[in-house]
């Protein structure tokens, strides 16, 4: 009966100050429900504070047949990486 | 009037017996997510069970703990409501099951969390945010099966139709629960075009406990790797 309700994608967020991240995917006949889904599924070892569904058919997402035009011309510009800074001594959490 | 071994008593086995009826879903929900979803209301309903039947042996004093109060009485000594014990004819029974039950123990582990004895108080306190959950899956339910198609309204009023004589023996007790418990209840049957029942037939006797023949069904497979290998773990 899957192919009756449509998928969530599902993104939760672990603690205050974190942002929410995507965990997994669920079957529900509607948003409300979805994010009962979710919290019943994902969050029941106390893994969140915050649950956000979408709709799985929302997304948009990038092609693999698009992969080299996307992000092979990245890997060579070196200087978009921040390595030519100096850490300061102490400076531990940069 | 009964005494306060007897209250833990039915609270312990309304939660427990609900608990059993709910795992019964697991596997046979409409979909997995729904499975799961029961399935931790039932461990909700069993964490309670737990708590407030180990609480009524150590009251009693006769040496019995929750295992002996769960797995080796008969159903004469269960003393929770039929409502909890009916067979699950569909998912809309019992859904309507979990809608009533829930809404009553709501109030009712509202009432306890303010209460004098300390530890009731605490398990309740815990317990009511439980309630409040399940209350919210059945009501969502009772609304979109309620208000769905024709076929889901139809079933869903039948179930509410079916179960609702049973809904009067939760207030033996406490009557005055009734009324903030019915303006819970009609509120999410009025917003799921279900038509609320008229009062009439007021079945009861679980307290006392005289059950329907479900319970035993039910108690013969709850109880039966306990009998067959006391004490047996895993």
């Amino acid at each position: 009966m899957s192919d009756g309700w449509p998928l969530w994608e599902v993104f939760v967020r672990p603690r205050r100050g974190l942002s929410h991240s995507h965990v997994g995917s669920l079957h529900a006949p509607d948003a409300q429900m979805a994010l009962r889904n979710a919290r019943d599924l994902y969050t029941r070892r106390q893994e969140g504070v915050s649950i956000w569904v979408v709709p799985a058919a929302e997304v948009v997402a990038s092609s693999p047949d698009e992969k080299d035009t996307f992000f092979d011309p990245a890997a060579d510009k070196v200087y978009r990486h921040p390595t030519f800074y100096e850490v300061p001594e102490g400076a531990a959490h940069l | 009037m009964s005494t306060h071994l007897d209250r833990l008593l039915a609270l312990g086995d309304d939660a427990l017996v609900a608990a059993q009826r709910l795992g019964q879903w697991c596997t046979r929900s409409p979909e997995m997510e729904e499975d799961v979803a029961l399935a931790n209301i039932a461990l909700d309903q069993l964490g309670a069970a737990r708590l407030l039947l180990s609480y009524a042996g150590e009251l009693e004093g006769a040496g019995r703990d929750e295992d002996a109060l769960a797995y080796l009485r008969s159903d004469r000594e269960f003393r929770n409501v039929l409502l909890v014990e009916l067979a699950d004819r569909d998912f809309a029974v019992m859904i309507a099951k979990l809608l009533f039950l829930a809404a009553y123990q709501r109030l009712r582990y509202q009432r306890l969390a303010a209460g004098e004895d300390a530890r009731l108080a605490a398990i309740a306190a815990k317990a009511v945010k439980e309630s409040a959950y399940h209350l919210d899956h059945a009501a969502m339910w009772t609304a979109r099966l309620g208000d769905g198609t024709d076929v889901s309204h139809e079933r869903m009023q039948a179930a509410v139709d079916e179960v609702w004589p049973y809904t009067h023996e939760l207030f033996e007790d406490e009557p005055d629960l009734r009324l903030p418990w019915l303006s819970t209840v009609e509120d999410v049957l009025a917003g799921a075009t279900v038509r609320r029942p008229a009062d009439g037939w007021a079945p009861g006797g679980g307290r006392d406990g005289r059950h329907t023949e479900q319970l035993s069904y039910l108690l013969a497979e709850m109880q039966v790797l306990h009998r067959a290998h006391p004490g047996a773990r895993w």
